[in-house]
């Protein structure tokens, strides 16, 4: 079955004695420092969050009111398209250059390899986009809570959105020009995020209790923390065939 | 007992099962739409409500149950695949996707038709009507995948992947479509297809119903035996078959 993690050594060979949270922090911390060098690739996808939530104000209207409601739905597209487009990024070069078949061969389960580096994928490109979202929001009008809110929203959103997107990355690390593939396939999965978090910050704008939203946000942060990374594994092992 | 089953690991046998199977299914199909459509469009009294006009749930529900009965049948073959590695089952995966796109884009264009004069415009961001239309993404998502692989086999087990998180993922994205809905707008008229439904209408509903789910079986049977042809085009047996010696394959 190609869906599994592998627990404990394969070969007779005694394994390394590295941890399982030792291995973690080792691939995290290879991962962003090897993002940090690469850091053009890390700040496009902010910059390209800032120009999605710029272009909405010249073409609607700069009103305040428009702007105010318009603002949740809009960052959070930004937010989802910043996601979508720095996923290609995700396994790609690891697997041009052979880091993921040396990860393969590895006696560690690939599932929590993978989730190590979808954490140092969305550290580096989903942080920037949580924390840069309150600083648009208040050029939108937002208020303070809404903000709060909207901020709290995305951090429990983003990960989940990296998750959902390791698993398109995966699927499509081995294909070319598979960029707009990788939006087809994961877009309609992302939806719930979307709406959840957009919502969230919608009802705290109307001045309603967000709680909801947000649980069920971390909710599916839970669900897919658990079952994404191994389902990524499956398709990583299809990728690196 | 169990020699059937074996049997189904090999290509020509299945290729000459699945033309006979389709036949089997689509002339049955054929009689049971026929009947159904005579029973919906003639016998069924018109609705006191909504006139003639409901009467294209004889062709609206049978696909709108089929597009997503399809998606899970697709995603239950893809797992099979995965899990026993059986070819056959991969085949059958491969096969469902086109069909049913078709259906969800079907129950979509049928939906928007009763919807103008229902509810006065084509398109109503109804929670129904949005599930099913992320429903046809999520079948374009999946045979885009598919065709962006060039080795079969990669591309069976990682459609199988994304079928699988996919079937996982249509109740979350169902509920929190009719959560976003209900937060949205108030009751709409989707309630139209209520269970309350008289006798005459009904039965022949189920008739469509069971004759798109028989027509579905016969394509589908029909789509596996090309798709058996094309995994095996380089073998002998493949080679007489497109020679036109027609009745190869059973044997």
């Amino acid at each position: 079955m190609a869906i599994r993690t592998d627990n404990g050594p394969r070969d007779a060979a005694p394994a390394p004695a590295l941890g399982l949270l030792t291995l973690f922090w080792v691939i995290l911390a290879r991962d962003l420092r090897v993002g940090l060098r690469r850091w053009t690739d890390a700040s496009n996808s902010a910059l390209f969050f800032i120009l999605v939530v710029t272009l909405f104000p010249l073409a609607l209207s700069p009103k305040a009111e428009q702007l105010r409601m318009i603002a949740p739905g809009v960052l959070w597209i930004a937010a989802l398209l910043a996601t979508l487009l720095s996923l290609q990024l995700l396994f790609r070069s690891d697997l041009e250059d052979g880091t993921l078949e040396q990860l393969l061969t590895l006696p560690y389960p690939l599932g929590w390899m993978l989730l190590a580096k979808t954490l140092a994928h969305w550290i580096i490109t989903g942080i920037p986009v949580v924390l840069m979202a309150p600083i648009l929001a208040i050029t939108y009008h937002l208020p303070a809570t809404a903000l709060a809110v909207l901020t709290l929203s995305l951090l429990l959103g983003t990960p989940t959105l990296s998750l959902l997107g390791s698993i398109g990355a995966a699927l499509t690390a081995g294909l070319r020009g598979a960029g707009v593939l990788l939006v087809f396939i994961v877009a309609p999965l992302m939806l719930p995020v979307l709406i959840l978090g957009a919502r969230a910050t919608d009802l705290a704008l109307g001045g309603e209790d967000p709680t909801g939203p947000l649980y069920l946000l971390g909710a599916l942060l839970v669900l897919a923390l658990s079952l994404a990374p191994i389902v990524a594994a499956g398709a990583i092992r299809v990728s690196a065939d | 007992m169990w020699t059937w089953f074996f049997r189904l690991g090999s290509p020509p046998h299945v290729y000459g099962v699945a033309g006979k199977l389709g036949l089997w299914f689509l002339i049955p199909a054929l009689v049971l739409l026929a009947i159904g459509t005579w029973g919906g469009l003639v016998l069924a009294p018109p609705d006191y409500q909504q006139g003639d006009a409901f009467r294209i749930i004889y062709v609206h529900v049978p696909s709108a149950y089929l597009s997503m009965m399809i998606y899970v049948t697709m995603a239950v073959a893809g797992a099979i695949g995965l899990i026993w590695r059986m070819k056959l089952a991969h085949a059958v995966a491969a096969s469902c996707a086109p069909i049913g796109a078709s259906f969800t884009f079907a129950a979509l264009v049928t939906g928007a038709v009763w919807g103008k004069p229902m509810w006065g415009t084509y398109w109503e961001w109804d929670p129904r009507l949005t599930s099913e239309l992320i429903l046809l993404f999520l079948y374009f998502g999946y045979m885009g995948l598919r065709s962006a692989y060039e080795d079969i086999n990669q591309a069976d087990r990682a459609s199988a992947i994304l079928a699988i998180a996919g079937v996982a993922n249509v109740p979350i994205i169902h509920f929190s479509v009719i959560w976003w809905a209900s937060l949205h707008q108030g009751p709409t008229l989707s309630k139209l297809e209520a269970p309350s439904i008289s006798g005459d209408m009904l039965w022949p509903l189920l008739t469509m119903i069971l004759a798109f789910t028989l027509y579905f079986l016969g394509v589908l049977a029909l789509r596996v035996k090309g798709e058996v042809l094309a995994r095996e085009f380089q073998s002998r047996w493949a080679q007489d078959v497109l020679r036109g010696s027609t009745s190869a394959g059973s044997k």
